[in-house]
């Protein structure tokens, strides 16, 4: 029988002001072994610590229940203080009387008995609690970057400046991501490329830094510290060695009829491509669905031309497998697909484009040179209309339910930039509401009001119909006038929401790191591990965790990277412990659990048993403890009841399961 | 929320907060001109429970049930199921001497006319 | 003369740690009100949970008993939520053969993201409980007053 102290935290009148905290202390003295209970307004304070400790000294205590918020929040709070006071920290319980019982009652009687029996299963658990003692693993000092856009280009760079070796997987044939399609940044106007291209070439000649376009992440396997990644290098075609960049190839490639990913389709790339002039590496790579040679084996054209000799048709995917000690997802995002939008007649008529496609328009490096024109036509639009939140803020079968957070900016952008080098175009901007919170955000959105004349109607767009004379009629509401408008337009832009890129899921489930209902990935707390995955080790960078503009982005990668520093710093990292353990008596050898253990931490070894006297030699199961992360899947297969969880054991949660019933 | 307006909400199943006021309804309307309120307002009367100005209104009648309004709402709010709900309030409440009677129905039949439009119609033109 | 007393429920509801437990937790710090008839038991994952607990739950008076565990595909081990399926298919047809309703025994996928669903499935099955009235299979008769 332990000795047990039961501590009630008021959590200020977050749990006072619904539990009544002084029943709870006094129903909890009467539970078997509780010889100390008490109640405090903050428990998690210093002095509420002080209080715990000197309990635990004074009542010579075996065991703690705190009866606060989530362990989720403090139980690593409480479980320090128990070991400052010379407790072992697992002999720590804590129920949950906040987030599961005071924030979600109302009722003060129900609430009471809630918390009165919460402890009671947390007093029942303590009694069978054990020390443990963690142990230890060794971290490889090596990141992995997922994601090559600037997200992982800033994250990568500042891991590489402090030191540690970091690599980056970007699945393109460049890395750059969406900033290097962007024309201009908002709100300073400043050229994108001019901005990007100084990191792209900075990442690539840094010591420390490796980076792999055309390739992906394969598998994953290990755990914080020391995981094992597989990487598919596609076959690029091209040898990277010997290819000197000159482009000669792209030049004389016979086949220039692909659609450019780079340019959003609207432009057309040869067979063998650099997506754009700045790429990093400045090594094509052969497309090889569109490439003559490889559909129907005549041609080899860029072979002959090739100087270095580098065009290598032979080349396969090639599998590289490193060790990491930190893995940072930074996979960005692409715009939703527009199908289910028929209204805004985006498939029909080709004068109607999303904003990232107007980037591609603008860029002196995109389809039309950089001038501002109809792709249909090719003649100068004289009647721009902007449409905010197509597919964002939409709460039903088409759209996305969150806000894209970066369309009014852009916008407000495209808007101020067309009017300024065309001051005979008139903008137009369709919009719900307009928000710009940030540093000097607001301020350039009413720039492109007030100095630029940008009309922005409140209202949507409810359709928008091609003309037969090639222009585009469309239909809105403008909700201050109580009115329905008709106008006529040339050109429609559409801010089409943005979603975590694809690949997204793929990755999550192979760093089994949590993902919401939108595929973004879910922080270890939204608001105080924010670049942190629940899974240890993963890290999250960029718009791959929610929507976020390029100045966000940035300082999330920062704090990504001073995350991943921090953990590469250690030589050691502390294990938990509580893994499985396998009871050499009852075990039979059968191999079931070494067969559900997604961790490969079961193995087989001949024991010499001491069987109630009977001594003989057996085929048992040994759990390596620096693989297990105490899942629990064996626990439940093993058929003998040999196998159990240390810290959630067979007997702890029927202790509270039987307290619960009681 | 008076008693009508409750009526309201339980016969369209609209959940007139979910409204965001983005007038996407308005935009899509192929009758706005001719009511005189527009889809996006519906929401509001109900809210305030202003239901004899729906009852009174032209947009009563001038809504021709096309669902263009449900179909494109971002939010799921559906106000053509809103004034449609006080159309029923409103032919319920009425008399009924100026209805069709159901024999006369068959022979006014269109076999090509949808399903939907009729019971539309049906309650917009018993008058 | 003895007042009938409204039924309340004993639901044990296991969650684990990463997904469900942190979206009850959301739920919590989100607001959203369920029956306090729901006590949590927090496992590592869903396929900690052994049949046995459940039996045991049923054993010692419980009328209704769930698991969350993470969404097929985001389980934090990979595969934990897959045994747990199949375990808990496998027992729930089992408990219906024995006497012990379907709608007394559930599993649910909840993520960490989802606090509203957690509070929706927990308030869906206090409901159907009540609906379903006491448990009497499997009780044993020495847990009773």
């Amino acid at each position: 029988m332990q000795r047990i102290g039961v501590f009630v935290c008021h959590c200020g009148s977050n749990i006072a002001a619904t539990v009544d905290v002084k029943r709870v202390v006094e129903e909890a003295k009467k539970e078997q072994g509780v010889v100390h209970a008490e109640d405090y307004p903050y428990m998690c304070s210093e002095a509420g610590q002080a209080l715990i400790a000197a309990a635990i000294k004074e009542k010579n205590l075996g065991g703690i229940v705190v009866c606060s918020c989530s362990p989720r929040m403090h139980e690593a709070t409480f479980r320090k203080a128990a070991e400052r006071a010379g407790l072992n920290p697992y002999m720590v319980e804590i129920a949950n009387i906040r987030e599961h019982c005071s924030w979600i009652h109302k009722d003060m009687e129900e609430a009471t008995e809630k918390a009165v029996i919460l402890a009671r299963a947390a007093i029942a658990k303590v009694h069978l609690n054990a020390h443990l003692h963690p142990g230890e693993s060794a971290v490889t000092k090596r990141a992995l970057v997922i994601g090559g856009g600037i997200a992982g280009i800033q994250t990568a760079l500042d891991i590489a400046e402090a030191g540690y070796k970091v690599d980056i997987v970007e699945k393109t044939p460049s890395i750059g991501g969406r900033m290097s399609q962007l024309d201009k940044t908002f709100p300073t106007l400043d050229c994108s490329a001019c901005i990007l291209t100084p990191k792209m070439v900075e990442a690539a000649a840094h010591e420390n830094i490796t980076i792999y376009t055309y390739s992906e992440v394969e598998k994953v396997s290990g755990f914080v510290g020391d995981f094992s990644v597989d990487i598919r290098k596609k076959a690029r075609s091209v040898d990277m060695n010997k290819c000197t960049g000159c482009g000669l190839c792209q030049e004389k490639c016979p086949s220039k009829k692909s659609l450019s990913e780079f340019n959003r389709g609207l432009g057309t790339r040869s067979a063998i491509y650099t997506p754009f002039a700045q790429a990093i590496p400045n090594v094509p790579v052969i497309d090889r669905e569109s490439c003559i040679k490889f559909k129907t084996g005549k041609c080899g054209l860029c072979e002959k031309v090739c100087q270095a000799g580098a065009i290598d048709y032979a080349q396969t995917d090639e599998i590289i497998t490193e060790k990491y000690g930190a893995i940072v997802v930074a996979t960005g995002f692409d715009t939703i697909n527009l199908d289910k939008y028929g209204e805004y007649a985006y498939h029909e008529s080709p004068d109607v484009i999303t904003s990232l496609e107007l980037e591609r328009v603008m860029n002196a490096a995109g389809p039309t040179k950089g001038h501002l024109e109809r792709l249909s036509d090719g003649k100068a639009p004289k009647e721009i209309v902007f449409i905010q939140c197509v597919g964002s803020r939409c709460d039903d079968h088409r759209g996305k339910p969150y806000c894209s957070k970066i369309c009014c900016m852009y916008t407000a952008k495209h808007a101020m930039l067309i009017r300024d080098k065309y001051p005979d175009v008139n903008v137009t901007v369709f919009y719900i509401d307009v928000r710009t919170p940030g540093k000097n955000f607001d301020e350039f959105y009413r720039r492109a009001v007030e100095e630029y004349g940008v009309n922005y109607i409140k209202g949507q767009v409810g359709k928008v119909v091609p003309q037969p004379d090639g222009s585009l009629l469309v239909q809105g509401s403008d909700l201050l006038d109580g009115k329905q408008m008709k106008m006529r337009a040339d050109m429609v832009v559409l801010a089409t929401a943005i979603e975590p890129d694809p690949s997204v899921r793929k990755i999550a489930t192979m760093l089994t790191a949590s993902i919401d209902t939108n595929n973004f990935l879910t922080e270890a707390h939204p608001k105080l591990r924010p670049v942190e995955s629940p899974t240890a080790g993963v890290f999250l960078s960029g718009v791959c965790q929610g929507p976020k503009d390029i100045p966000e982005t940035v300082s999330q990668a920062g704090a990504a990277a001073v995350k991943v520093i921090g953990l590469l710093a250690k030589d050691k990292l502390t294990t938990n412990p509580c893994t499985a353990e396998s009871d050499s008596l009852l075990c039979n050898g059968c191999s079931v659990c070494q067969n559900v253990c997604p961790y490969g931490a079961i193995s087989y070894e001949d024991k010499e048993i001491n069987d109630h006297g009977i001594r003989e030699t057996r085929r048992v199961a040994v759990v390596n403890g620096a693989l297990c992360q105490g899942c629990g899947a064996c626990t439940v297969a093993c058929p003998s009841g040999a196998m159990d969880l240390k810290g959630f054991s067979n007997r702890q949660i029927i202790a509270e399961v039987d307290a619960i019933c009681r | 929320m008076n008693k009508k307006a409750e009526l309201i909400r339980e016969i369209s199943g609209v959940n007139p907060l979910k409204c965001m006021k983005c007038g996407k309804c308005s935009a899509t309307c192929p009758s706005f001109d001719e009511m005189d309120i527009g889809p996006h307002q519906f929401v509001s009367y109900v809210l305030r429970g202003d239901i004899e100005a729906l009852a009174n209104s032209t947009s009563l009648w001038k809504c021709l049930s096309c669902f263009a309004c449900v179909e494109r709402c971002p939010r799921n709010v559906e106000p053509a199921k809103l004034i449609d709900a006080a159309r029923q309030i409103t032919v319920r409440t009425r008399g009924t001497e100026k209805d069709l009677s159901p024999d006369e129905i068959p022979a006014l039949l269109d076999e090509e006319t949808p399903q939907q439009l009729l019971v539309s119609a049906f309650r917009r033109y018993r008058r | 003369m003895s007042v009938e007393k409204e039924f309340r429920p004993k639901i044990v509801a296991f969650c684990c740690n990463w997904c469900s437990y942190a979206g009850a937790d959301l739920a919590g710090s989100s607001r959203l009100a369920y029956p306090a008839d729901v006590k949590i038991i927090r496992v590592p994952c869903s396929c900690r949970v052994n049949p046995m607990f459940i039996l045991r739950a049923f054993e010692k008076g419980a009328d209704g008993v769930i698991l969350c565990g993470c969404h097929p595909g985001d389980c934090h081990y990979s595969t934990g939520n897959y045994y747990a399926r199949r375990r808990m298919t496998l027992l729930f047809s089992l408990l219906d053969y024995l006497g012990v309703e379907e709608g007394r025994t559930r599993v649910e996928w909840v993520s960490a993201a989802e606090g509203v669903k957690f509070s929706t499935v927990m308030n869906d099955f206090v409901e159907k409980i009540r609906s379903l009235g006491e448990n009497v299979r499997l009780g044993d008769l020495r847990c009773k007053n």
